[in-house]
């Protein structure tokens, strides 16, 4: 008996180490989004619309994160989340972690999508990935996937 | 001679720009019909609706999260608006080598689970979607039936609220088919909402 309390003192102490999850999600409604979208640094702002569900945007994560890399100090990279809340834990803290991300990842949580999605840019038709650049003398919008390549090319030019 | 050469380029340039920005319907377009395999192993087409007043099409698959969100509710409004002639037909656009949860079988077996009363078509050469101009999964185009064929009188989502039919305020299809069937325009006629892209 007492060996048996002891065993599921040192499981439940187990367990409790989980709870200091290194990854904080900042998850906000449209609202909170909104500045990334219109930041007024210096830089060059690459914000992605992707979803650990979406193939296609996690077949692009590595030519963003490359890029943030190799421009460091003249793009900012913000890969903007649409997740579904209740896989969070499941699915998208695993794959920041697994992928070890180090573009900063914001998660975008609210459903009223038909109000937000022109506020991103009016031709959007809400599906992803898609890929904004701007910086203060330019602004494009892209409907579509990319290699590095054609990512950079894009990039070069607003630079 | 320079003005007719001038005329010609900004013809070519014109009808080039007008066909490029020609993807799919807009509201008051007539919708194609289609012959698609169902997953009762017939073909179904919509000219087999005889007394339908129009149809709710949804592009919808089993293996994206919106869809699958919707599914209860796609199925609710095959029941509610069905009876009124509305009925749903669903269409699933991906290709199965992509993704092959997707596939007929797949189809049958979530359609078997979920108890769906409507049709569950398959593209299977996706030749039909392109010409609606869907773009992902779900995507809705309701059509009304008239003489000159059917009439394509709303695009886009299902209502505002993906995550909770409980918090939805905003019933985009049922508004729109209840004002078709009350002979009223539309309040609202397109809308978006996010979506998996159709895998091709």
């Amino acid at each position: 008996m007492k060996y048996l309390l002891t065993l599921v003192l040192f499981m439940s102490m187990s367990c409790n180490s989980k709870v200091n999850d290194p990854i904080d999600l900042e998850v906000y409604n449209f609202e909170g989004i909104a500045p990334y979208l219109n930041l007024e640094g210096s830089k060059t702002y690459v914000v992605n619309f992707w979803a650990t569900w979406c193939a296609p945007c996690v077949k692009e994560l590595p030519h963003f994160e490359s890029l943030q890399s190799k421009y460091i100090d003249s793009v900012e990279v913000i890969l903007v989340s649409l997740d579904f809340p209740h896989q969070y834990e499941t699915k998208l803290k695993p794959f920041i972690q697994k992928h070890q991300l180090k573009s900063k990842v914001v998660v975008l949580d609210d459903p009223d999508m038909n109000s937000w999605i022109p506020r991103v840019n009016p031709q959007w038709d809400g599906a992803i990935p898609v890929t904004l650049i701007y910086n203060v003398s330019k602004r494009s919008f892209y409907s579509r996937k990319f290699t590095y390549k054609e990512l950079e090319t894009e990039l070069k030019t607003f630079l | 001679m320079k003005s007719i050469f001038t005329l010609l380029v900004l013809f070519t340039t014109v009808t080039f720009t007008v066909d490029s920005q020609n993807k799919g319907y807009d509201i008051g377009d007539i919708a194609t019909d289609f012959n698609l395999e169902n997953i009762d192993g017939e073909f179904l087409s919509l000219s087999n609706f005889k007394a339908a007043k129009g149809f709710v099409i949804v592009f919808t698959c089993n293996t994206c999260p919106y869809a699958v969100a919707y599914e209860d509710r796609i199925e609710a409004l095959n029941k509610k608006y069905a009876p009124k002639g509305y009925p749903v037909i669903a269409i699933m656009p991906n290709n199965v080598k992509t993704k092959p949860g997707d596939s007929m079988l797949a189809m049958q077996i979530r359609a078997k689970e979920k108890g769906f009363t409507f049709p569950y078509l398959i593209d299977a050469d996706q030749s039909i979607y392109p010409q609606y101009g869907a773009t992902k999964t779900p995507h809705v185009y309701i059509l009304e039936s008239t003489d000159r064929g059917p009439v394509v009188q709303y695009i886009g989502a299902i209502d505002d609220n993906y995550k909770d039919a409980a918090l939805v305020k905003k019933k985009y299809v049922e508004n729109a088919v209840d004002a078709l069937l009350n002979g009223v325009p539309l309040d609202v006629t397109k809308t978006k909402a996010i979506g998996c892209s159709i895998k091709i």
